[in-house]
């Protein structure tokens, strides 16, 4: 495919604001002109996308996003291995989002750790009209006697406790006191709060403050000598092994991992955060706020990083270094040393198979724009990017540090205009989520689901851009894109003629 | 570095090299503040005793990993299955995001729902205005022939009224007047998917059949010799719909199948997206008040629904997903007897076929111990499967089954000499089968993909039947119903006995006779 690198920029412009006028045609008069909003051609020098975002989704459009309960429960607090989360409502939140967002971890489960288990109060109509408080009260009970080995427990709210008026945290303080100050943790993240995901990533956050940090005693021992050199990463949910693959890199350019938010994290790592000197920030999105928390009250710089392709890592690395003395940027540079020759294998092996190669991209948190220079390090080209439950200050560093000129951007994309954007542009690659896959893929179109890296990983560090550049060769590449189209189907190609 | 540009290695095989087990050992030991090693073996010892089966059965407010999931699921389930039909989902748009990965990562195919996208402030004042922006986006956008309404909890919770929003919506222009659009409430928190499929598929039929909400005259009942069936919510609606049909077709019955949704989920690759294909038509779906009889394949799924079509004339008969030879007999006599055609000769060779197989491998499976979960229907007709195959469905369990349910299972354990130590567990979930499996060990666990847990736990091998089927690819095209779906069952189960045997012969030198070639 690839059309379009034989347009210039201008020509591209034209048509990608033709293309945002011909999807808007579809839709009644209203939404249109709130759809109108949210799509954009960006132009280089602007310092944002031009687009307006974190406003409520249309109804009726088939939205990609999900719910405040999915940022909270299905983000940040599940992956935290030690502790139990109650999906408390109904049974289906719980249901739908158990284990399926790879975050992988060590531990015993079902006894010291319960990361892929779904623990409900699988509401009943009686709870509905009786209200959930004292059951909710029997969980914690039934959890105590059954996983005596759970270091805490969190109640993720499900729609209907919002609604019907249950008090969890009174529930959640008094059980805490009967179980001897057990960190039980209060999360009012029902699913109608907020325009999608990321309200829910928010109070999440804000729940670890006042749960967690606020509760800790200020005279509590440390349960290690603090060093120079402690850092903790804050919003990576190892994917497929994200976190452990830049964790090894932070430790051998000479620093310490205390904690991971969340990513096979532990109550224990969480409490110790406010301890260490930088929190690197994968992330913004989910876990900016907590970050900024920890700066105001604690005094910890935070510094955004990007581990996706050599080139972000090399300079994150830097960035990350350029916080401490000389060792640790001396242990940086050895890094990006020891990494080259592997990096330069990879590029050797893939780029002439994907120099060219086109790119649209629909993904949530920090996705749409990290993963850009992963692909440009392959060669490769992002013409479209959008987010899920981006705020304007994503779009600005989008802007201001990733996306070329003339990229047709799309916030909050409808399935409609997504699939319209994709036949028009015809880009070699789209990555999004698993409601996208199989739309693009009946098209013919290769597809890798940048959530869960289909099935793949890690993606982070340099162990994981070796994964990342082999899976893109092997969507992009594999023979199954030659056989859409029956042969007896497919238009005549000219026959040659013999010279005369 | 064990990375390499010529071999990649991905999360199988990277993390285990020594630089990431060093890694991880010292982030366990130095910041996690694990628990005492000799505490957690004590503790996973003690949750294999009978001592811990009984306080977990003793459970009254907790589920642990449960077997069910939310009416809504059921609801959007069905609605694919009519002609151009969008499923539209009011309340929380969370929600549909989750229901659309669900059926995706089962089917490994597209599913497209909208929702109303309801916030704060609908919660509040009531979705209304929600319902008419998104009826008339989903129509213009999506171009749907019908667009079939169900609830979220949250709608429920707040009691929005769809009969009247509807109604409003339409008056506001949001839908032409006469635009088909069926309505069920489908509270998360009454029953399970499979509750969410009966008020579905009933709002639809009483949509079509009883005047549509007071908008046209009722359907005047002409009896004809159609039979309409009904699958229930099916994993294996592709296959089994398929199957089905070959069965209607070979017997010479008129049929129509209410809810087709084999094709929406299974469509080709071949460059064209196709949000909805196949479907019963809407047509089809008013005249099917006319049929002779209903048959329902799942009891508990058209518990409302077949009363509902009774009151209309029609003889409603309903199956508890028949599974092999007993059960597809009782379906077919059954089509015989109600369309008074014979049972064809093609189909007697089939049912030889399925009972050939058995009589050729079931020594293999006689006397084995299988445990079961899934839904009340599956459950049902596996059990009656496995014991016509001279093996004991030793524990049969469904969250979303009831005590009625259990009396059903037990009858069918009590018509079988091989079902004298089997015991039914209604309402209980995976962590209660754990304890099940741990103090009353099984040969063979039935279950879908969540059943991996407990293989790994308990050492079970697992036999992937059931919804959802995540990490194994495309089972739901093969049928599990009629004589040929039976003899999928059959080898399916095979299979997974005999690469047991050998996993456990294998060893040079120590376990390494009946490592047999021929069996």
């Amino acid at each position: 495919m690839s059309v379009i690198e034989k347009q210039s920029v201008a020509e591209i412009k034209a048509r990608n604001k033709e293309l945002i006028a011909e999807v808007l045609k579809v839709y009644p008069e209203k939404t249109a002109k709130r759809r109108a909003k949210h799509l954009n051609v960006h132009e280089s020098g602007k310092s944002d996308c031009g687009v307006k975002s974190n406003i409520k989704s249309i109804p009726g459009v088939m939205t990609i996003r999900g719910c405040a309960y999915a940022g909270s429960k299905g983000v940040v607090w599940g992956p935290i291995k030690d502790m139990i989360h109650i999906s408390h409502g109904p049974v289906g939140c719980g249901q739908y989002s158990w284990a399926a967002r790879r975050n992988y971890y060590i531990g015993t489960t079902g006894i010291d750790t319960f990361v892929t288990m779904q623990f409900t109060s699988d509401f009943q109509e009686k709870d509905i009209v009786f209200g959930g408080d004292k059951k909710l009260a029997k969980i914690m009970d039934e959890i105590q006697e059954l996983f005596p080995l759970n270091n805490g427990i969190t109640v993720q709210s499900e729609c209907p406790i919002g609604l019907i008026g249950d008090d969890i945290e009174a529930v959640s303080k008094s059980k805490s006191k009967e179980y001897d100050g057990k960190t039980i943790v209060p999360v009012r993240c029902e699913g109608f709060r907020g325009v999608s995901q990321s309200l829910g990533h928010h109070i999440a956050n804000d729940a670890i403050r006042d749960w967690v940090f606020d509760k800790l005693p200020a005279d509590a021992a440390p349960r290690f000598e603090p060093s120079d050199y402690d850092v903790a990463i804050i919003g990576d949910y190892n994917i497929g092994g994200d976190a452990w693959s830049s964790r090894i890199l932070l430790e051998e350019m000479g620093l310490r991992v205390i904690a991971q938010w969340s990513g096979d994290g532990s109550l224990a790592e969480l409490e110790a955060t406010p301890k260490a000197k930088l929190n690197v920030l994968h992330c913004y999105r989910s876990m900016n706020y907590i970050s900024r928390h920890m700066e105001e009250k604690f005094g910890i710089p935070w510094c955004e990083y990007n581990f996706f392709g050599p080139s972000k890592i090399a300079e994150s690395l830097r960035k990350i270094a350029s916080y401490f003395d000389d060792k640790i940027k001396e242990g940086a540079e050895r890094v990006i040393a020891k990494y080259q020759p592997l990096m330069d294998a990879v590029i050797a092996k893939y780029r002439p198979r994907l120099e060219g190669k086109t790119v649209m991209l629909f993904v949530g948190g920090l996705r749409p724009r990290h993963v850009i220079g992963a692909y440009e390090d392959l060669g490769m080209e992002v013409v479209g990017t959008g987010y899920e439950f981006a705020h304007n200050d994503d779009y600005q560093r989008t802007a201001q540090h990733y996306v070329k000129d003339g990229t047709l951007i799309y916030d909050d994309v409808t399935g409609y205009e997504f699939e319209k954007f994709v036949e028009k542009v015809q880009p070699d690659l789209v990555g999004s989520g698993i409601k996208e896959k199989y739309v693009f893929q009946k098209m013919g179109v290769p597809f890798r689901q940048m959530h869960s890296w289909d099935y793949s990983g890690p993606y982070h560090g340099y162990d994981g851009f070796a994964i990342f550049a082999r899976d893109m060769d092997m969507a992009i590449n594999s023979p199954v894109w030659k056989m859409t189209k029956a042969p007896w189907k497919q238009a005549p190609k000219p026959l040659l003629q013999a010279a005369e | 570095m064990t990375q390499s540009a010529e071999h990649v290695l991905d999360h199988f095989e990277l993390f285990r090299g020594p630089e990431y087990q060093q890694m991880l050992a010292n982030k366990k030991k130095m910041f996690e503040n694990p628990r005492d090693p000799a505490e957690v073996e004590r503790i996973r010892e003690w949750a294999k005793t009978p001592e811990y089966r009984e306080k977990n059965f003793a459970r009254e407010a907790l589920t642990v990993n449960p077997a069910k999931a939310c009416q809504p699921l059921g609801a959007v389930f069905v609605a694919v299955g009519f002609e151009k039909t969008l499923p539209f989902v009011h309340g929380s748009q969370g929600c549909v995001a989750y229901y659309r990965s669900h059926l995706s990562r089962h089917f490994k195919e597209p599913s497209s729902c909208v929702s109303s996208s309801m916030t704060e402030d609908a919660a509040v004042f009531g979705g209304l205005n929600n319902m008419i922006d998104g009826l008339a986006n989903a129509y213009n956008m999506y171009k749907p022939k019908m667009i079939a309404v169900s609830t979220t909890c949250m709608a429920e919770v707040i009691g929005d009224d769809l009969n009247a929003f509807i109604k409003t919506s339409k008056e506001k222009g949001s839908v032409p007047a006469e635009y088909d659009v069926p309505f069920a409430h489908t509270p998360a928190f009454v029953g399970s998917h499979v509750t969410g499929y009966d008020n579905a598929m009933k709002g639809i039929l009483d949509h079509f059949w009883d005047g549509k909400a007071g908008t046209a005259p009722k359907l005047e009942r002409v009896p004809n010799e159609k039979i309409n069936f009904i699958g229930g919510f099916d994993g294996y609606t592709v296959g089994n719909i398929r199957e089905v049909k070959h069965i209607f077709e070979e017997m010479g019955i008129e049929y129509t199948i209410l809810g087709d949704n084999s094709n929406v989920f299974d469509t080709p690759t071949d460059g064209e997206f196709r949000m909805y294909e196949g479907g019963t038509t809407l047509e089809d779906a008013a005249n099917a008040v006319h049929a002779k009889a209903t048959i329902s394949m799942q009891h508990y799924c058209t518990e409302k629904t077949l009363p509902f079509i009774a009151n209309h004339g029609q003889e409603v008969v309903s199956f508890h997903h028949p599974v092999g030879v007993s059960g597809t007999d009782a379906f077919v006599m059954a089509l015989s007897r109600i369309s008074g055609k014979e049972i064809p000769e093609s189909l007697a060779v089939e049912r030889g076929r399925l009972v050939d197989a058995i009589a050729d491998s079931s020594a293999h499976i006689h006397g084995k111990k299988f445990a079961i979960y899934g839904d009340p229907d599956l459950c049902l007709g596996l059990a009656s499967f496995l014991l016509e195959l001279g093996a004991e469905p030793t524990h049969v369990l469904a969250t979303n089954g009831n005590k009625e349910w259990a009396e059903r299972v037990q009858a069918v354990f009590d018509a079988s000499p091989f079902g004298k130590n089997c015991h039914v567990y209604p309402g209980k979930d995976l962590w209660h089968m754990r304890s099940l499996l741990f103090t009353e060990p099984v040969d063979f666990l039935i279950g879908n993909t969540y059943g991996k847990y407990l293989e790994r736990d308990t050492g079970t091998p697992l036999i992937r039947i059931g919804f959802p089927i995540f990490d194994r690819h495309h089972k739901h095209r093969y049928p599990v119903w009629g004589y040929q779906g039976g003899l999928n069952v059959l080898v399916t189960i095979l299979d997974k006995i005999f690469d047991e045997i050998d996993r456990n012969t294998n060893v040079p030198a120590k376990s390494d006779y009946s490592f047999d070639i021929i069996r």
